[in-house]
This record gives C-alpha cells, sequence and structure tokens, in this order.
C-alpha cells in the first residue's frame, strides 16, 4: 500500500518536473512545477515530516511560484514564442543529462546500505524541529535572516526604476 | 479506522461542507439586504416572503446564461481557475473545530473533522495557494483586464500575507502550540486571545479583507478600472464559482477569525450555569455559528461603508503598516512571552 | 511504524536523481531565463527530498533543518534573480538567455 503510494507520487513528480522541462508555454511549465512541488509536498508526508511539508508548501506553491507566475504574467511572455536552441545542443543536452543521471544511479549502486537508526516517528514534528533549529544551528538561522535581508535590499535596489538623465 | 467512526467523519464532513455552501449561498442574500438597510432601501423581496428565495433564483439564473469561452482562451486552464479557486475556498474548513465533544450512547466524537498538529499552517498554505485560481483563470482568459486584475491579485495577496503570517507568528508565542483545537482549548471561558493579542487581531482582521478581496481591498475586480477584473471574461455558472468561492472565503476567514481571536465555541460562564456536556457542546457550536455570522455582517457593514483604495494607498498600507505594525506585535509579544517565564 | 521500513532509502536515492537529473536537463535545453531558474528551483526541490529522506533514515532532525535553510537560500535566489530578469527584459526586451552574454550596454 505504502510503497504503491510512494511509486504513484513519483510518477507524477517525475512526468510534472519533465513537462516543466518540454512544456512551449512558460506558463505551463509554472504550473507544472507547482504540481511537483505538492507532489514533493506529498513525499514529506509520507516520511512523517508534516512541518517540513506545510513549509515546503508555503514557500514554494505559496511565494516563490506566485512571484514566478507573476512576473511571467507582468511581462507577458505568452505572446512572444521562445527561441529554441539548435537540435544538435537539444540532443547533446539530453545525452548529457542522461550521463549524469547514469553516473549519479551507478555511484549509488556500489554504495554500502548504511544501517538505519531506530526509527524515530517524531522527528519531523514542529516541537522537534524547532528545538533542532534553535539550539544547534542558531548561528547558520541568523546569518540565513542577514542573507534575506540582504536578498530583499537587492532586489528592492534593482527593482526600482533608473531615475532619468535630466535633458538640459 | 472502524465503520462507526468512519460513518461519524463522513456525515461531519458532508455537513460541513453543506453548511459552508448554505451559508454562502445565503450570504449573498444577506450582502443585499444589509446593503440596503445600509443605504436606506428594501432590498430584495420578490421571490418568496421577504424575498428569501433570492439566493436560488440567482442560482438558476447562473445555471440558465450561456456558457461562453473565449475563443483564445487557454480551454483547459480557462476550466481549471474556478474549479481551483472552490477547492481552495472548501479546503479550509477541515481543521476548524467546530465544537467540542458528543456523546451519544456509548460512543464520543468530537465536531472537527481532523486535528491535525499543524493547523494553523494548513491553514496558511491553503489560503496562500488560493491566489492560484484568480491567477489561472486570470491569464487563461486572454485578455487585458483580467491580466491586470490576476497581476493585481496576486501582489495584494503576497503582500499581505506577510503581515498575516507575522500576526499569527505571535499569536502561536501566546498559545505555544500550533494544532487549532489546542488553541480553542486554551481559550475557555473568557481568555479569549483577543485580550491577549489586541493589535495582533487587528492586523489580522485587515489582512483578512485583503485576502478575500472583499471592499476596500477589491482591487483585483474594481468595475470602474478594470471593467471586472479576473472574471471579466467569464459566464455562466464559472462566474457564479468565482463569485461563490468569495462567499465561501468570507465565511471560513470569519470561522478562523472566530477560532483563533475570539474563542471558538466557548463562552464566558457557560461551565456555572450547570448544563449537561451534550447541551454545552450543542450552546458553544451555536454561539461559534453566532460569533461567525459577526463577522460576516462585519465584512459587509465594512464593504458597503468604507470607499475602494487606490492601488498605490493599498501597497503603502501592506507594506509601510501592516508589516511594521506587525513586527512590532511580535517583538512586544516576545518580550512579554519572555518576561512572564522570568527571564528578567 | 518507520516508512523506511517499506520504501527502501534506495528508492529515495533514485528518484532524486531523477528530478536533479530532469532539473539539470531543462538548464541545458532551454533558452528562456525564467524556465533556467525554475530548473535550479527543481534541482534543489530533488536534493530537499534527499536531505529529508536520509534525516528519517538516520531519526535526526539535522537533515530537515537543512531543507529549511535551502528553501530560504531559494527564497532569496528567486527574488533576486527575478529581480534581475525584469530589469533585463526592461533593457533588452526579451528573457533568451543567449542575448544575455553582452558585458555592458
Amino acid at each position: 500500500m505504502t510503497l504503491t503510494v510512494f511509486y504513484l507520487l513519483s510518477a507524477l513528480s517525475v512526468f510534472s518536473g519533465l513537462m516543466v522541462v518540454l512544456s512551449r508555454k512558460a506558463v505551463h511549465s509554472v504550473l507544472y512545477l507547482v504540481f511537483c512541488f505538492f507532489t514533493i509536498a506529498g513525499h514529506y508526508l509520507m516520511l512523517n515530516a508534516q512541518f517540513l511539508a506545510a513549509v515546503h508548501v508555503i514557500v514554494y506553491a505559496g511565494a516563490i511560484m506566485v512571484l514566478f507566475l507573476f512576473v511571467i504574467m507582468m511581462l507577458n511572455l505568452n505572446l512572444a514564442a521562445e527561441a529554441q536552441k539548435t537540435p544538435w545542443i537539444k540532443i547533446s543536452a539530453v545525452i548529457l543529462s542522461g550521463l549524469m543521471l547514469l553516473v549519479l544511479v551507478a555511484s549509488v549502486k556500489g554504495a554500502e546500505e548504511l544501517s538505519a537508526a531506530q526509527p524515530q516517528n517524531d522527528i519531523g514534528l514542529v516541537k522537534n524541529i524547532g528545538n533542532i533549529l534553535f539550539d544547534k544551528y542558531l548561528l547558520p538561522f541568523e546569518l540565513i535572516s542577514l542573507l534575506l535581508l540582504s536578498a530583499m535590499v537587492g532586489a528592492v535596489l534593482m527593482g526600482r526604476k533608473e531615475p532619468q538623465p535630466q535633458n538640459e | 479506522m472502524d465503520t462507526t467512526e468512519f460513518l461519524i467523519k463522513l456525515i461531519l464532513v458532508i455537513s460541513v461542507f453543506g453548511i459552508s455552501l448554505l451559508i454562502a449561498m445565503y450570504s449573498t442574500y444577506a450582502e443585499r439586504k444589509v446593503a440596503a438597510f445600509l443605504q436606506d432601501r428594501l432590498g430584495p423581496n420578490r421571490a418568496g416572503p421577504f424575498g428569501i428565495l433570492q439566493p436560488v433564483a440567482d442560482g438558476v439564473k447562473m445555471f440558465m446564461k450561456e456558457e461562453i469561452i473565449p475563443a483564445n482562451a487557454d480551454k483547459f486552464l480557462f476550466i481549471a481557475g474556478p474549479s481551483l479557486m472552490m477547492l481552495t475556498a472548501c479546503m479550509t474548513g477541515v481543521v476548524i473545530p467546530w465544537g467540542g465533544e458528543l456523546t451519544i450512547g456509548r460512543n464520543t466524537f468530537n465536531l472537527q473533522i481532523t486535528d491535525v498538529n499543524i493547523g494553523l499552517l494548513y491553514i496558511f498554505g491553503v489560503v496562500s495557494i488560493g491566489v492560484y485560481g484568480i491567477m489561472i483563470g486570470a491569464w487563461a482568459s486572454n485578455n487585458k483586464y483580467s491580466l491586470m486584475g490576476g497581476l493585481r491579485a496576486s501582489s495584494q495577496m503576497i503582500s499581505y500575507e506577510l503581515a498575516m503570517g507575522i500576526s499569527i507568528i505571535a499569536l502561536v508565542m501566546t498559545t505555544g502550540t500550533l494544532s487549532t483545537k489546542e488553541i480553542v482549548e486554551q481559550q475557555s471561558s473568557w481568555h479569549w486571545n483577543i485580550l491577549y493579542q489586541p493589535l495582533g487581531f487587528l492586523i489580522f482582521l485587515v489582512c483578512a479583507f485583503a485576502e478575500t478581496n472583499r471592499t476596500p481591498f477589491d482591487l483585483p475586480e474594481c468595475e470602474t478600472e478594470l471593467i471586472g477584473g479576473f472574471h471579466t471574461e467569464y459566464s455562466s455558472m464559472k462566474l457564479g464559482f468565482y463569485l461563490f468561492a468569495e462567499y465561501i472565503n468570507m465565511f471560513i476567514s470569519s470561522a478562523i477569525l472566530a477560532t483563533l481571536y475570539f474563542g471558538g465555541y466557548n463562552f464566558p460562564f457557560i461551565e456555572s450555569w450547570g448544563l449537561s456536556p451534550n447541551a454545552v457542546t450543542i450552546i458553544g457550536t451555536l454561539l461559534f455559528f453566532g460569533k461567525i455570522f459577526f463577522f460576516i455582517f462585519f465584512f459587509m457593514w465594512v464593504r458597503w461603508t468604507i470607499p475602494r483604495f487606490r492601488y498605490d494607498q493599498l501597497m503603502n498600507l501592506g507594506w509601510k503598516v501592516m508589516i511594521p505594525l506587525a513586527l512590532f506585535n511580535l517583538f512586544i509579544t516576545g518580550i512579554i512571552t519572555l518576561w512572564r517565564n522570568g527571564a528578567f | 511504524m518507520n516508512i523506511l521500513q517499506t520504501i527502501p532509502l534506495n528508492h529515495y536515492i533514485m528518484l532524486s536523481a531523477l528530478l536533479f537529473s530532469i532539473g539539470a536537463m531543462g538548464v541545458l535545453l532551454r533558452r528562456n531565463a525564467i524556465i533556467l531558474l525554475m530548473c535550479v528551483e527543481l534541482m534543489l526541490n530533488a536534493v530537499n527530498l534527499l536531505f529529508a529522506a536520509f534525516s528519517v533514515h538516520h531519526a535526526d532532525g539535522g537533515g530537515q533543518v537543512m531543507v529549511i535553510f535551502i528553501m530560504t537560500v531559494a527564497a532569496a535566489e528567486v527574488a533576486v534573480g527575478l529581480a534581475i530578469i525584469v530589469m533585463m527584459f526592461r533593457k533588452a526586451g526579451t528573457t533568451d538567455i543567449n542575448l544575455f552574454d553582452t558585458l555592458k550596454w
């Protein structure tokens, strides 16, 4: 049962991931990616990482992808057809990524199976995540807030209209 | 899960769904009546006694209208937009505790469909994906005005979600839990969160108006500038879905407001009346709906009293007033929490 | 019951590898800068999934905290990246990545 759900979710994630790459229209890509993120949230739920699933949906589906959709709609990209790469580049792109997959899978094939720790069902709960976050990872947590601040300042600075040069 | 439990849950799901639809339906009637009252008119009074059948008549009219899909529209997304809007509107009701516990025979059951331990995050997640219904519909219409409406909706919702999230964090700091059930139980008797988080409540209320696209924040569908906003191209029942989803959203937001800040199904001094537990539960649920109706009325009251913002005013309010206020509230809440825990 | 007793960890590794490769393929294949950014997001998510799976496997919450950090970095990246793309679009009228090879306008 669990395995079936896993396979179903995985098939959906891979399919929507492929469609992100292959869709002609940018908006369709965005929507497929949103769908892909929902399947990944499903994976998190199956791993009993509930907090992660909720945050994933809020941050990715609720904020980041809305931003993408917003920019695509604002630039109105559906009017201009996207220029395509030459067939040779496309074929080599597919072959290269296939090779990469091959290498990744091959490196796992030879690896020893790690022995699993004693299963604990509650590590994904808010309480435990919070304890770890504010105990062991307090410094990275503070640093990441600085990163967010600088990103915000940068985005605002770049998004601002440049002052028009004065005509004398 | 055994059969009785499953049946009870099924009944609960269906009744919550049915009640939301029914209340949304009669909200349209109530909205007209409230508008009429505030503008010193009579309002709908032709269909049935006091015009009580007006929503039915409206529904029939909606169904009978011609179904138009614009020639250059993206057909699948054009249909997906309103459906998604309706879906997200109906999804939030799952985690709201509609009442305490009922005991029938030997079975005790909870008047909440499911008590997720991240209930608040769930609500926030569903609210944050609610904007897709509008954006997809707006983009699929392939219409300038729809596109503008969609853009406005998305930027407005993202901006106000931030302030809403920060005010929720302040609330979570005082309650110490994300489960809606526990939040309500902590507010027993008169310990309502509005007393501990007045500023947070104000911010949450304003953001709830913005998230449901109600006046004074109904810029996405502002008639005078954008024809009909994101639903310009919609007709028949698809338009009906958009309008209906707005009322369901309003009902659900009222329920969330009552749950988080107004004690949910709790009421002061109800324990001292010496009633049986079942009676307390039923009275609590009725009172909960009373609070919800009050908030729905408040939504309408504001809509027919306050004019619409200009777009830059809306953005200024969101980013320059709401977010700093929410941060200030968070700061104060943090200090008080530390002080109560004996940090100073 | 632990999920990883029914689903081997290898399955998660394979899925992540697949998603990561798809993202990489997208980066190589497409020319629209916005789609490139989206493909990078997909790759980050593949890594996230692996972090979460290993975190459950080792019964250590550190992996999930790392996912939260990655999400934050992704959000910052998207904010700055999209701002750059919007600015490029204003200047050049396109989001085609091949036209962005000049250093100065």
